[in-house]
């Protein structure tokens, strides 16, 4: 390859390829935390990234530079065909790799107890109680407290600790709001928890990560954050909804369908969330750290 | 009689599965007319088939891969096209039980039928070469291993035209893959087709352990051995210790969907999480095996092409073993998301950060074999370099990734089928190319065209960047994995570019198909008389290309590390030998055959539930095995003025080349 | 007078380490099948409790069946042993009447397995009825298959050995054999404790 026509290639791709990027950039959405939890996961992120560039640019520089000026062409360059041991060299590419990783291992540590999902937000609102299940193949939120239940979608307030208990009536699926933060496997005949909030008001996505069948595809839904006086106002208005969620209309949800219509329930059914996961059985006996964080919570009988 | 299967099997109302298997059927009629116009069954059937010669099933395995490597990749040019088109309100051309049959196919595909036979073929053609010995330990267990490998493939292959595929993923999906949720064949195929081709690979790893350990040539220490044969070794171990742990959680999915049991369901105390772990159990280890005789060969090509020694062999040879450690300790990675408490994803988590420690040892010692080198830029040496320089990346996301609240974000999205393709791709898949455009010449006698093994590597590194950087940048913006359609528009102009990208690719091999048939053209013209086309360093540049069956007609006594570059430089490289002696190879044995048409007939039984047909192909394989051990002729000898004539020849070829200044 | 660059490997060298190849390939082969009973005890400790509501050990295992189940099997091995005793003194009626013993006491050990199998589906706790019960059908009955290997494996050598008599060749099967069955028998220890004992008591 000539040396003018690979510097000309190299140049116009990277243009190319920057451009994309920076196009993309405004969609970033890890990027456009709207609350704590996804704020602290991109920094975690960008930090982690920063790190490793240490080793990876040092990489591009030596691969390229080497090619270059090593190559059979270049008499100029020294060459020394025997020479392959440098205690010096070997120490460096052993040893700044293991700072790199102990500093990313206490990030992560620090970092992953932080961000447990099982723990609860502190904060000073009380906590909003959110039951999550995933059907084939639509989303059902149940909002204990308030005795209302929505179908793909999902409305929150701002500034709340949102404690999330999510199973799945069928099949394992991800539960997951990219702008508020991480996301949490939804299985049968378990529950899972998950600890969110938000707080910025708007519409963001949601979605389900883990494919699920025929309708994986259409299980995403729209998560609206709203502030705390006009999430009451939206409850008011839920209760007076004419739909109920009898268990006869909770059977006909629960049969395999796609795109289901958003819709609001009042009354839910007392015990709901609860008879979803308990009819799979084979919990019993199970070892106390995966109950605890599988089984449902006594307080949670309405 | 027959089961489930019925003529309703066949997916006549898909356009593009049927387009698929009429082109199939035709091409293979058009094949079997070949053979039998040009009278070459026996030709294949003798010297191929039943051969038990190492070189011979090496060859077979790496013209499998190349196959299976076409149709996945048309499996990727189907998901590329349909994703660039299926935004919002347009469906697109593929529906979702399609396209769901197609992201399982692709992985199982490329992964199992793709990568391991180039991997396991790679091994069988040089490993004995360069340990100095003659054939593996186990000469028709290897032909059994290739006939099951061939079996699963088959199998796959198969399951287009009669049945579907699994739309549970190649890496399945507990409760998806049970019986109450996916009761159709297609989770029994890709079960089958893994179950049956791991065994394969299990019988392999024990046939290359024994091997490398007891059939070293004399002074062949474990620290004078080529690094391809170290990272061959490490693979071997991994497999040996991983597959069953495959084969028992393949097992139990079976007793799950065959006999009712509650493994994986939801119901009556069964597991699913379970699932996971045994899955990935054997699924890390799986990907190390997939890369490390990659390593390998990257070692053998950069030393080589610098012409210079290996920087750090001991620190290499201890980094691939710390490799081979710690792939079994980082398996729960997979599914950080599953609720696990925090302590137990910080283990896994650190353990997984771990291991990108011995690797970028490895690649710094790479570069440092360059460094104060003599560089000449081969074919393999380009894949050399599309390796050094974008593997680093996927490297970096895969420690990103083990971080378990990054995870929590990118887990399941596009940015990981980003991360694992930049590390297969560039990573494993380079490596195999270099190995093919390495060692071809010294498989078949002639080298391979540079001009298009160039324009193959452009196609394939930029194709690499357009269709897999669009991934990353769609993972931050929140994409998820194996979506038939999407809502968010924002993401199709970047997956727009991403099939451009795969076009690129198919650019690029569409030039490897080129590359073969020049080559093939010009043989003559590029003949490789020494047997050592690139100036080597290890022993297997030592024998003629393509070797005598026995290889070595002395079996050499090895005094140093890059044994035959130092007798190079000693002048004592190719000595006439005083006294041959008769050697004894391996007989031709049908029983691979055989038993790769028992194993396909008992996957299919077994997926369409024709249980008179499967027992009675159980009890074949099993009589098959038995009546091989009946037999004592298995050997023939090759006797020493026959071996004398075939090495006398190779002097003279030696000798011409060296009056022509070509050595 | 060699060319010190060069060592002539005659063919009886074959011979020599064609044994210690097999044996190492089978070890080998038998760590791998040991892999496979780890992953079999992990899933019946995962799921050993999910009794569905259904029975649990305690109502389903009768020990001192379990215990003559047991008998059996350790004293197929002990006559294995002496048959191959046996055949290092060169007695080969002794190697075959051991071989024999040892298969009549493994198919009785077979035999009652699947009569303890049989007594448990007809009365309705199948392995399709619970987690639990999945989880110990198919890890003794993974051994119990391969037990049944064994005894075919045996059958075949006994027949090996009448016609071929005690090559060197045959001698080398049965030390594998040997290797296996004993394998075996360390696999039931692990079973009797981890799925009888420990459960029961």
């Amino acid at each position: 390859m000539k040396k003018h026509n690979s510097y000309a290639l190299l140049k116009t791709f990277s243009l190319f390829f920057s451009a994309f990027i920076l196009a993309g950039c405004s969609e970033m959405v890890v990027f456009q935390p709207k609350g704590p939890v996804a704020r602290d996961e991109a920094l975690l992120i960008a930090t982690a990234f920063g790190l490793m560039l240490i080793v990876v640019i040092p990489v591009l520089v030596m691969a390229i530079g080497f090619a270059i000026r090593y190559r059979a062409s270049n008499e100029k360059a020294a060459y020394r065909p025997n020479w392959a041991n440098s205690i010096k060299i070997e120490l460096v590419v052993w040893l700044v790799p293991v700072v790199i990783v102990a500093v990313l291992s206490y990030l992560t540590w620090t970092g992953t107890f932080r961000l447990d999902p099982y723990k609860p937000i502190p904060a000073e609102a009380e906590p909003l109680r959110v039951e999550v299940v995933s059907l084939d193949w639509n989303w059902l939120f149940i909002y204990p407290d308030y005795n209302i239940a929505t179908v793909n979608e999902l409305v929150l307030p701002a500034h709340t600790p949102l404690d999330f208990r999510l199973t799945s009536a069928t099949v394992m699926t991800s539960f997951y709001v990219p702008q508020l933060g991480s996301q949490m496997y939804a299985m049968a005949g378990m529950q899972t928890q998950l600890h969110l909030l938000a707080d910025h008001t708007g519409t963001f996505d949601g979605q389900n990560r883990e494919f699920s069948g025929n309708g994986y595809a259409t299980m995403h839904f729209k998560a609206i954050v709203k502030t705390p006086e006009q999430f009451q106002v939206w409850v008011h208005n839920a209760r007076q909804s004419p739909e109920t969620l009898s268990m006869a209309a909770y059977k006909a949800l629960s049969e395999p369908n796609s795109n289901h219509p958003v819709t609001v329930y009042s009354p839910v059914v007392a015990g709901l969330f609860d008879d979803i996961v308990g009819q799979f059985t084979g919990w019993m006996g199970a070892d106390e750290t995966m109950k605890s964080r599988m089984q449902p919570q006594e307080k949670m009988h309405n | 009689m027959l089961g489930k299967l019925s003529l309703s099997a066949i997916p006549l109302h898909d356009a593009i599965i049927m387009g698929a298997v009429y082109g199939s059927l035709v091409l293979a009629v058009i094949i079997i007319a070949l053979l039998t116009w040009f009278r070459k069954w026996s030709f294949l059937w003798n010297e191929w088939l039943t051969s038990l010669d190492h070189k011979k099933i090496g060859i077979m395995y790496m013209i499998l891969a190349s196959i299976m490597l076409l149709r996945g990749f048309s499996d990727a040019m189907l998901m590329r096209s349909q994703q660039a088109l299926a935004a919002g309100a347009n469906p697109g051309f593929l529906q979702p039980p399609h396209f769901d049959q197609i992201f399982g196919s692709h992985g199982t595909i490329m992964i199992v039928f793709v990568l391991m036979p180039f991997l396991v073929g790679l091994m069988n053609i040089i490993i004995p070469q360069q340990i100095g010995a003659r054939d593996v330990a186990f000469p028709l267990m290897n032909s059994i291993s290739l006939g099951l490998t061939i079996a699963g493939a088959f199998l796959v292959m198969i399951s287009l035209g009669v049945g579907q595929f699994t739309t549970a993923g190649w890496s399945g999906i507990a409760p998806l893959f049970e019986k109450q949720f996916n009761p159709s064949t297609g989770v029994d195929y890709w079960m089958w087709a893994i179950q049956i081709s791991g065994v394969g690979s299990t019988l392999t790893a024990i046939n290359f352990l024994v091997t490398i350990i007891k059939m070293r040539a004399p002074g062949l220490t474990f620290m004078r051995l080529p690094l391809f044969v170290w990272t061959a070794l490490t693979t071997n171990v991994l497999i040996v210790l991983s597959f069953p742990v495959l084969t028992a959680a393949l097992f139990l999915l079976t007793l799950d969907r065959y006999l009712g049991m509650h493994f994986y369901t939801n119901d009556l105390g069964g597991n699913m999480m379970l699932w996971n772990n045994l899955f990935w159990m054997w699924g890390h280890p799986e990907v190390y095996i997939l890369i490390l005789p990659a390593f390998g060969v990257f070692s053998e090509v950069v030393a080589t092409f610098s012409r210079k020694k290996l920087f750090g062999y001991k620190s290499l040879v201890y980094a691939t073993v710390a490799i081979m450690f710690l792939s079994f300790t980082v398996w729960l990675h997979h599914f950080f998301t599953m609720g696990n408490t925090p302590a137990v994803n910080v283990f896994f988590s650190i353990t997984t950060m771990l291991i990108a420690i011995p690797t970028g040892v490895k690649v710094y010692d790479w570069l440092f074999t360059m460094y104060r080198g003599r560089i000449t830029f081969s074919v393999p040496m380009y894949w050399t370099m599309g390796f050094l320089t974008i593997f680093v990346l996927g490297g970096m996301t895969g420690v990103l990734l083990s971080i378990p609240p990054a995870d929590f974000v990118f887990h399941n999205s596009v940015f990981l089928i980003a991360h694992f393709h930049n590390m297969l791709i560039p990573g494993a898949l380079f490596g195999y190319f270099a190995g093919i455009q390495y060692w071809f010449p010294k498989a078949y006698g002639f080298r391979l065209d540079e001009k298009w093994g160039k324009r193959a590597f452009w196609g394939w590194f930029i194709g690499f960047l357009l269709a897999f950087i669009p991934l990353y940048i769609l993972g931050f913006m929140g994409m998820p994995r194996r979506l038939s359609h999407y809502y968010n528009l924002e993401w199709q102009p970047l997956l727009i570019v991403a099939l451009a990208g795969a076009v690129m690719i198919l650019f690029g091999i569409l030039c490897l198909i080129i590359q073969f048939i020049v080559s093939i053209k010009n043989r003559k013209a590029n003949v490789d008389v020494t047997g050592d086309p690139w100036n080597g360093r290890t022993l297997e540049w030592a024998t003629s290309s393509p070797p005598a069956e026995y290889n070595f007609a002395i079996i050499p006594n090895v005094h140093t590390l890059d044994e035959f570059w130092d007798r190079k430089e000693r002048g004592i490289a190719y000595q006439r030998p005083e006294k041959y002696h008769d050697i004894r190879m391996p007989k031709n044995r049908p029983h691979g055959v055989i038993i790769c048409a028992l194993a396909l007939t008992f996957g299919f039984a077994m997926v369409w539930y024709i249980w008179w047909l499967a027992a009675l192909s159980i009890a074949g394989i099993i009589g098959t095995v038995i009546i091989s051990a009946v037999t004592n002729e298995t050997e023939y000898v090759i006797p020493a003025h026959e071996v004398q004539r075939i090495e006398e020849e190779r002097f003279r070829a030696l000798a011409a080349a060296q009056d022509s200044g070509n050595i | 007078m060699q060319n010190s660059m060069e060592s002539t490997y005659p063919a009886e060298w074959h011979e020599a380490d064609r044994l210690e190849i097999q044996m190492l390939g089978f070890w080998i082969y038998l760590m791998s099948d040991l892999v496979i009973f780890a992953i079999l005890f992990a899933t019946f400790i995962v799921l050993g409790q999910n009794y569905a509501g259904g029975p649990g050990p305690k109502q389903l295992f009768d020990l001192p069946y379990l215990f003559g189940e047991t008998m059996l099997l350790l004293t197929s091995s002990v006559a294995y042993g002496f048959g191959m005793v046996a055949m290092q003194q060169e007695k080969k009626n002794a190697v075959l009447a051991g071989l024999g013993a040892a298969f009549l006491l493994g198919a009785g050990f077979v035999a009652m397995e699947i009569h303890e199998f049989y007594g448990m589906i007809m009365a309705g706790h199948g392995p399709s009825h619970s987690g639990f019960l999945s989880s110990f059908f198919a890890l003794v009955g993974t051994h119990g298959t391969h037990v049944s290997f064994g005894l075919l494996w045996m059958a075949v050598m006994m027949i090996q050995l009448l016609i071929k008599g005690p090559t060197v060749v045959v001698r080398s099967r049965l030390m594998r054999l040997s290797l296996f069955w004993h394998f075996l028998d360390i696999v039931w220890v692990g079973v009797f404790t981890v799925v009888y004992l420990w459960q029961v008591l």
